[in-house]
């Protein structure tokens, strides 16, 4: 199968290519940039005038649902919106029913998943045995199964003795941890972020020390373990502070941040709309603009979806008690070309933060436009408006707050190793 | 969180739901105080009854205990001519299958006209009030640590008696404000009728955060707090707020936070006393105090009828013109 892509703006961060063109796609690889091959023959041809073509997205967090959670999505209505959304790869965390903590979950995900033809899925295992924190998972088994890193998730580990010795034997077999910092007896119990807002509406809420006591715990112990870490969706400007400190001093961490969090404050929050309901909260103004800030720089590495599906009934009944998570595959293009609409980052950065840096912090051959690299490619219309409703979304879980919004970027193909898994009817 | 449209209004701008005190004018509560003062005197004639809601009937849906928010619901449904049911359903029975949307959908299928609800999370009531049918009113008797809106226009209505108006007073809040929804409902009472100065008095572990901006000014130090008040209400201290290490002991409590009469005498010659009931003697008030001439806590529990009686006519009519 030779496809050739014509008439594009072709960005590729990686390569720190910007510029008007062709791209040739040979069997599952990127052949030329530019210039066609000798004897290229496409037998597809893809007229992307107007339209940006740039790598496939990689997400580092999203959560297909099964096994376990078919009601509030599958492996393929998720994997088909990701598709949708221009992704061509997805990283997703073990605590699906049952947890990814044995080889059998892994090989029936993946498998699941190959058969869908869609997005490549990358699971990641469970740090311990069920989330419970107490005993290791076979994690070398996982790693040859492959899983590409290790998480807890939000089950945080309380006894930090279990966390050292688990970052200990993930660095023996170099694994990467994704961390979610937050400690839970300081987060127990809350749903929403300590400020004005929550005392104001008497919600349950959770202050910022909940995530930067664990983060600098796992700080500390990064450097008497030397294990790989990247601290997955960070909420608050004090976390910026702290992780720009510590990779000044040279220790190797990554971090992301959800979409949603660069977007949305807590005083967006409509009353007592559980759509709103995430975790971490949705915090203060001023933690948004540290966040992008911090994006800006570098000091953040990547921007995540963070796509978690409900069925409706979970974001049904009084705020406390609903589920946290928004669906966030499909939004997190148009949320993205909205900063750059806004001058917050260039579109170069942006995609450089769904691509190429999500590729390098889970060490994978992809997120770039080489010839020779894999042909995982994402085609988007940066003008083009569509509004969020039945028809246009794809996911299960209809779990966003920007339902009914008009969004603007769409993607017209996606992708996925040679194969077009997408195309906008 | 973001201004919307009002729930609590019909589209004349008349309460048709009685969710909290946030989003409601100075006029309409000063019109509640008002048919509140129209009811009073039933409780005093012969024949305690007026006909305003025969045949409607009225569910006390209460997913918490209480005594006597329950009982003056029941009281002044049944001085309205309405029919009442009172339920309680504990929050385990709920937990065990039934979600709360399909509680209130079973007992709306009952042909009911209105639901008093006491739960124990945050925005429960409100969430009740977005998916109820189109006739029936919403009343909340309680939301977690958000709201207890028919708690505080008791304590206004009991205030206005006494000093006649608000504006010029000063009113001391002092106690468990961090899990109070009665000080939530309070402030925002007191701040929109045109009060002088609220002020909470309470340890940091008692306060929830950035409290100012609730529109009080906060003492740590009961003496300071107290001086030249015109009302003190002091809130009820639950005992598990020993267990979660939120403050050392009750007697320590009451040599820092209790209102004895000698720390009473710091306030206004003419100062009230309220309370919301229950009250724990000796652990944030002294007998003495609680019985005292100053007290109004007992008139509070009367004014209680008068006024839920007014949230009920008021909100009846109000979403009858609707059906």
């Amino acid at each position: 199968m030779r496809i050739e892509i014509i008439n594009g703006r072709i960005i590729d961060p990686a390569n720190n290519i910007d510029q008007q063109g062709s791209l040739y796609i040979e069997q599952d690889k990127i052949a030329s940039l530019f210039v066609a091959p000798d004897d290229f023959v496409a037998d597809t041809l893809i007229d992307a005038q107007g339209q940006i073509v740039c790598p496939g997205f990689i997400d580092l967090s999203a959560r297909l649902r099964e096994p376990g959670q078919s009601y509030k999505g599958t492996i393929k209505s998720e994997t088909k919106a990701a598709a949708s959304a221009g992704f061509t790869s997805l990283c997703v965390p073990p605590d699906s029913r049952p947890v990814i903590d044995n080889v059998e979950v892994v090989e029936l995900l993946k498998d699941k998943a190959e058969k869908q033809g869609y997005p490549q899925v990358y699971p990641v295992a469970a740090l311990t045995q069920k989330l419970a924190g107490s005993e290791l998972s076979s994690l070398y088994a996982l790693k040859k199964a492959g899983c590409i890193a290790v998480s807890q998730a939000n089950h945080p580990i309380q006894d930090l003795l279990v966390l050292r010795r688990a970052m200990e034997y993930a660095a023996t077999h170099d694994l990467l941890l994704m961390f979610c910092p937050q400690e839970s007896s300081l987060s127990k119990g809350g749903c929403a972020h300590e400020g004005t807002m929550a005392s104001r509406y008497g919600l349950p809420s959770i202050p910022y020390a909940a995530e930067t006591i664990a983060l600098m715990q796992c700080i500390e112990l990064i450097e008497q373990t030397e294990c790989r870490v990247h601290f997955r969706g960070i909420s608050c400007a004090r976390s910026v502070t702290l992780i720009a400190k510590a990779k000044t001093a040279g220790l190797a961490i990554t971090a992301d941040v959800a979409m949603h969090q660069l977007h949305l404050t807590d005083a967006d929050m409509l009353p007592y709309d559980s759509a709103y309901h995430v975790l971490p909260p949705l915090r203060s103004q001023q933690d948004k603009e540290a966040l992008l800030e911090g994006v800006r720089l570098g000091i953040i590495d990547s921007i995540c979806s963070d796509h978690q599906p409900h069925d409706v009934d979970a974001k049904l009944g009084a705020f406390p008690e609903t589920e946290a998570g928004m669906s966030a595959l499909e939004t997190t293009l148009p949320l993205m070309m909205r900063l750059v609409e806004q001058n917050y980052l260039s579109l170069t950065l942006a995609i450089a933060k769904l691509t190429c840096e999500p590729a390098k912090i889970l060490g994978l051959q992809a997120g770039s436009l080489a010839a020779g690299s894999m042909a995982d490619i994402c085609i988007f219309d940066p003008k083009k408006m569509w509004e969020i409703n039945e028809a246009s979304w794809q996911s299960q879980g209809c779990n966003t707050p920007f339902w009914l919004e008009m969004m603007q970027a769409k993607v017209t193909h996606t992708i996925q190793a040679g194969k077009v898994i997408y195309k906008e009817l | 969180m973001r201004e919307v449209e009002n729930l609590q209004l019909n589209e004349q701008g008349q309460l048709q739901h009685f969710l909290s005190i946030e989003g409601l004018d100075k006029a309409l509560l000063t019109e509640i105080l008002d048919t509140a003062e129209s009811f009073a005197d039933i409780a005093t004639q012969n024949v305690k009854k007026v006909p305003l809601l025969r045949g409607k009937t009225i569910v006390n849906l209460f997913f918490e205990n209480s005594t006597r928010t329950r009982a003056t619901f029941e009281l002044a449904a049944t001085r309205l001519s309405a029919d009442i049911l009172s339920m309680n359903i504990a929050t385990s029975a709920t937990s065990k299958g039934e979600s709360l949307l399909d509680t209130i959908h079973n007992i709306e299928a009952m042909q009911v006209d209105m639901f008093v609800v006491r739960h124990s999370l945050s925005g429960a009531a409100h969430f009740i009030a977005q998916h109820v049918a189109p006739h029936v009113s919403v009343i909340n008797a309680g939301d977690g640590q958000h709201e207890h809106p028919t708690q505080a226009m008791l304590d206004m209505f009991t205030i206005r008696r006494v000093k006649k108006q608000f504006t010029g007073l000063r009113v001391a809040i002092v106690g468990d404000i961090l899990h109070s929804r009665v000080a939530r409902s309070q402030i925002q009472a007191l701040n929109t009728l045109g009060a002088e100065e609220v002020r909470v008095i309470a340890p940091k572990t008692l306060l929830p955060t950035d409290v100012e901006s609730l529109g009080v000014s906060v003492y740590y130090d009961m003496a300071a707090g107290l001086k030249d008040v015109d009302v003190v209400i002091m809130l009820r201290l639950q005992k598990e707020r020993m267990s979660s290490a939120l403050l050392p002991s009750e007697s320590e409590y009451f040599k820092c936070y209790g209102l004895s009469a000698d720390k009473l005498k710091l306030a206004d010659k003419n100062a009230v006393v309220m309370h919301p009931g229950p009250i724990n003697r000796g652990v944030e008030i002294s007998s003495k105090v609680a019985d005292g001439a100053q007290s109004l806590i007992l008139q509070q529990v009367s004014n209680g009828i008068a006024v839920r009686m007014a949230v009920l006519s008021m909100t009846m009519q109000n979403r009858r013109g609707q059906v």
